[in-house]
Formats: C-alpha cells, sequence, structure tokens
C-alpha cells in the first residue's frame, strides 16, 4: 500500500511542480486573466450544468459551478403528493437509474410502517437495482468517449443500453421511468421469460464491458488525458463528502450495498467491491467500468436462485404512514442517495429531504478544476459523472 | 433569395425547394432533463438512427440550425436561455416540444420553479406527448414536420399564416396535419 501511495505523491508532485513551471512563466509574460462562460447548454456538460472559470492563459485560477438551471421543487412537490404518488416523481431525479431512485424512498416509508416485503419481492427489486445501474454507468462510458473527441463509444453504449432498457420495459411498462415499487412489494411479478432473456442480455453486456476496456481504456490517447488528470486524494474525497465510484477510485473501500443491513438481496450474493487507488480521472472511469461487469454478475447470481412466492406484503388499501422520521440511503448508480422522510400520519410526507448523490459529488469542482488546462476541465467533469437532475432536483 | 422570402416562386421551384428543406433538417439538440436521452436514443443511436430520414443532428450552435428540439423541463431560470437559442436560430426555423415538461409543465404542473410549457417562449409546431415519449414518437414528430414543411407555402408563412401546431398521436389532427391550411391562424 506504501509503495502505491508514494506513487501517487510523485505523480501529484509532477503534476504540481509542471503547473506551478507553467504558472511562472505566466507572471513573466504579465498574460491576463480571463472568465470563460461553459453552458448552461454546452454538448460537453451532458445536462445544463453551467461553469464560471476564471483563466490564465491556458489554466484554470477559479471555477465554479451555477446550479439551479435544472431545479424542479422535488422536497416540495413531495408534500403535496401522496405517498405512492412520489415515486412517479422521484424516479426522475437520476433519469438514468430511475429504479434506483424509487428504493431509498420506498424503502423509508416500509420502515415507517413497520412492514417489509416478501422476499421474492425484495430480489426483484435487487434486479431491477442493478439493471437500472447498468443501464445508466453504461451510458456514461460511452459518453465518456464523446467528451474526449471519440464517437464511436456512444453508438456502442446505446445499442447494448436498449437490450437493458427492454428487459425493464418488459417487466414494468416503462422504458426507464418504470414507477414500480410500491409501500410493501412491486406491482406486479416478473413476465415470462424474463429470466432467459435477462441471462443473455447480461452476456451482452459483460461483452461489451470487454468492448469497452479494448477500445477505450487500452486507448493511447484516453490513457494520457486522463491518467493523472484530476487526481482527488482520499482525505479530500471524504472532506467532500463524495460518494460512489469517485470516492471508490480514490481508494476508500466503501459501498453502502455492502456495509448496510437493508431488506435487499445484495449481501446473499458474492461479490466484490472495485477500488482503486489512484484517485485520478482514469481510476474514476475505470472503477464505473467494473462495477458494470459486477452488476451483471450480481444479477446472474439473483437469477440463480430467486425465491418463490408473492410479491406483495399485506398493505392497507389506503396508505397512511404513522408519525416518525425515517432515514435510508443506498448506493445508488452515482453514489449515495437517501431520503429522510418526516410523516405525520398523513397521506403524504410531510417533509422529505433528498440527499441525492450528484450534489455532493461535484461540490468538489471548484477544488479539483483549480490549476488544471481547459480541455482536463471536460475530461474531469466527465468523469466525475453528474446528472443534472440528480444535482439541482 | 427575394423570391424565397416574397413566397413568389414558382410552383415547381418551390415544391424543389421544400422538398430540400424537408430532408437536409439540421435539428440542434436543446436537451435539458430526461427526454435528452430519449432524444440522444432517437438522433445517436444505432437503432432509431435518425439519419436515414434525411435529419442531421450534429450542428453545435443554434445559427447553423432548422430545427430545435426542446426536450425536458424547462425551468424559469432556464426560460431565457431557450428563448435566446430560438432567436439565433435563423429562419425558417421550426421547434418541436418533446416530452410533458416542455409541452405543459407535466409532472411538474405545481411546482414553483418550472414553466408550464415552453410555449409561453416561443411558438411551437410540433408536439410530442409522454413522459418521455419512446424514440418512435419523437421520429414521427419529425416525419410529421417534414410532410407538412414539403407542403408548405413560404409567402402564407411569412404573412404569419401558419398552420395549427401538430401534436404527435393525435388522430384526428395527424391525418390532415400533413397539408397546410390557408386562411387558419398560427396558434402560438
Amino acid at each position: 500500500m506504501t509503495s502505491t501511495e508514494s506513487l501517487i505523491d510523485r505523480r501529484q508532485l509532477s503534476y504540481i511542480a509542471a503547473q506551478a513551471a507553467d504558472a511562472r512563466l505566466n507572471v513573466e509574460l504579465e498574460t491576463e486573466g480571463m472568465t470563460l462562460n461553459i453552458g448552461p447548454q454546452h454538448p460537453a456538460t451532458h445536462g445544463t450544468l453551467r461553469i464560471i472559470a476564471r483563466l490564465d492563459g491556458e489554466q484554470v485560477v477559479w471555477a465554479e459551478p451555477s446550479c439551479g438551471y435544472m431545479h424542479r421543487g422535488y422536497e416540495k412537490l413531495t408534500e403535496v403528493r401522496t405517498y405512492p404518488q412520489v415515486t412517479a416523481l422521484v424516479n426522475r431525479i437520476d433519469w438514468l437509474g430511475s429504479f434506483a431512485n424509487e428504493v431509498p424512498f420506498i424503502l423509508a416509508a416500509e420502515k415507517l410502517m413497520e412492514i417489509e416485503a416478501p422476499p421474492r419481492a425484495q430480489w426483484i427489486r435487487t434486479i431491477l437495482f442493478e439493471l437500472s445501474r447498468i443501464a445508466n454507468v453504461s451510458l456514461f462510458l460511452g459518453d465518456l468517449g464523446v467528451q474526449l473527441g471519440a464517437i464511436t463509444p456512444v453508438f456502442m453504449a446505446f445499442r447494448d443500453r436498449e437490450y437493458v432498457l427492454n428487459l425493464i420495459e418488459g417487466a414494468t411498462g416503462g422504458r426507464f421511468h418504470p414507477n414500480f415499487d410500491r409501500i410493501g412489494g412491486l406491482k406486479e411479478d416478473l413476465p415470462a421469460g424474463f429470466i432467459d432473456e435477462t441471462r443473455v442480455v447480461m452476456k451482452k453486456l459483460r461483452n461489451f464491458c470487454d468492448e469497452m476496456e479494448n477500445l477505450l481504456f487500452g486507448n493511447e490517447i484516453f490513457q494520457s488525458r486522463t491518467r493523472g488528470i484530476g487526481v482527488i486524494p482520499k482525505d479530500v474525497a471524504m472532506q467532500y463528502g463524495l460518494s460512489g465510484a469517485n470516492l471508490r477510485a480514490s481508494g476508500v473501500d466503501w459501498d453502502l450495498r455492502r456495509d448496510q443491513t437493508l431488506p435487499m438481496a445484495w449481501n446473499k450474493v458474492d461479490w466484490k467491491v472495485w477500488t482503486h487507488p489512484d484517485g485520478d480521472s482514469f481510476a474514476r472511469c475505470w472503477v464505473r467500468l467494473q462495477e458494470v461487469r459486477e452488476s451483471t454478475l450480481i444479477v446472474d447470481q439473483l437469477l440463480d436462485n430467486i425465491p418463490s412466492g408473492p410479491v406483495m406484503a399485506k398493505v392497507p388499501r389506503i396508505i397512511k404512514v404513522p408519525e416518525g422520521e425515517a432515514w435510508v440511503s443506498t448506493e445508488n448508480p452515482l453514489g449515495e442517495m437517501g431520503y429522510y422522510v418526516v410523516s405525520k400520519g398523513d397521506l403524504g410526507p410531510f417533509r422529505t429531504k433528498i440527499r441525492s448523490a450528484s450534489f455532493n459529488n461535484i461540490s468538489i469542482v471548484p477544488w479539483v478544476l483549480k490549476g488544471v488546462y481547459v480541455p482536463d476541465i471536460i475530461t474531469i467533469l466527465a468523469s466525475l459523472y453528474f446528472i443534472l437532475g440528480d444535482i439541482d432536483r | 433569395m427575394g423570391l424565397v422570402d416574397r413566397g413568389r416562386l414558382p410552383k415547381p421551384l418551390n415544391s424543389l425547394l421544400n422538398l430540400g428543406r424537408s430532408y437536409s433538417l439540421w435539428v440542434y439538440q436543446w436537451g435539458l432533463a430526461c427526454c435528452a436521452i430519449e432524444m440522444g436514443a432517437a438522433f445517436g443511436s444505432p437503432r432509431y438512427d435518425v439519419m436515414r430520414l434525411g435529419v442531421i443532428p450534429l450542428p453545435a450552435s443554434p445559427r447553423q440550425a432548422d430545427l430545435v428540439v426542446i426536450s425536458g423541463t424547462v425551468t424559469d431560470k432556464m426560460a431565457p436561455a431557450v428563448k435566446r437559442l430560438y432567436e439565433q436560430m435563423p429562419e425558417p426555423k421550426y421547434v418541436i416540444s418533446m416530452g410533458s415538461c416542455a409541452n405543459c409543465g407535466g409532472p411538474y404542473w405545481d411546482s414553483y420553479s418550472v414553466t408550464k410549457g415552453v410555449d409561453q417562449i416561443i411558438p411551437v409546431d410540433v408536439y410530442v406527448p409522454g413522459c418521455p415519449p419512446r424514440p418512435e414518437a419523437l421520429l414521427e414528430g419529425v416525419v410529421l414536420l417534414q410532410q407538412r414543411i414539403r407542403n408548405e407555402d413560404m409567402g402564407a408563412r411569412w404573412r404569419g399564416e401558419g398552420s395549427k401546431p401538430i401534436i404527435v398521436g393525435d388522430a384526428s389532427k395527424s391525418a390532415s396535419s400533413g397539408a397546410s391550411k390557408k386562411g387558419v391562424a398560427r396558434v402560438d
């Protein structure tokens, strides 16, 4: 471990030294500063994030993200919706992995009502959760290529993502806003043929991961544009509250799927939490790629021994959640996503606090963009992987 | 171009021009929210390849675009940028409003920060309903718009005598939407 740490130190030191040399040069030349505005609509910021960067020559002196262009007021809207209606809203927070958004809210409501979904429902929830993770992160892998100027990966990602979306659509009826989770279980059981079809698709997705690994991660240009760029050390990542793959890429072995005991099926199967010691852009992308592969393995194992039984517990027709407060968070595709639900015994929540992963993940942007070159802004933002709905809610 | 502007082109030339315009639509992807992903699937994926319809989803600037797809929730903070984008596009320009949020606010109909429909800011030619619409629905909207462009009378367009907006999936309207109706006031 010490050798890898010293390696990172050396890499960082050399990077900082190179930047300091450049900065001295700029002082000598007395170059004027300028302010560069990226966004709110820009082809490279998948979404409507606006970055204001003050430049000195080609280097960023100061950068700040300007959020709020996609603020839709979820926390306020949950107060005027009933519990079953809220899932339709929270689907749309992280729109790429939408089923994963429903789960923590439903689990929080179930915690307050003191009911637990039957085992089959828990397993199907976990399967759909992992499928939405695959759909989410596979698009990230394709998008990553676009940010670096490679067009091919995005076609491959869209091609293979469609298979996963077809599965989700077959089971839930929605391509990526399923609204399938109910308090006490699921809306319906799996359709006939789902299990066999999923096995085939998981094999395709593993092929896709291999393709990406060869095409993108083995590419020399890709490596030189991501290795050693945007290094986030372990302690800084912890201080800024990063979560998910961004944290794991900085060498922190932290995964809520493993570390928590939730009524889900993750602890029933064998899988591995991938980490990377480097903390640079490459590490973040690499960890995500491994996670897609790991997710396909999780789904395969879950399909092998899925229990039989009902998919819905006994729940009253009109759901009133008893008074109380509950916090549930899960490891969503982008990181830790949690809901703090305050109930006063009504049909809907009294107050909901939504902790979404991307908001915390981009809080590090001012720190990590300091001193980088302008083209690296795009690489670093792409590797941090945020979704605007998840930032602004 | 003066003849084109005033709509006094001879009929064969006019239809030739319209044919050319309908099959070389440069579309600017104004991706805002969830619908942007379905738009990406329609425009950028090998399954729903939009280029086979003669639509080119490549321009990096609204100044090069004929058509803009507003896909997703337009918030009050974003609305000025949408308006400015529309003003930057050269005439003749078309707008597809994709998804319930852009059409009318959608699931955020009672939200304090969402603009309830992009048609409050800019005129819309095609509404694609759905939350989000399937990529096929967006392609249907593109095809219906192409039909309209092919039969369009530029003179009527410049005089502001457009036709009603197309609503994808509305059986009563989509049958007759291909022909432009002269004298019908444009509903903006």
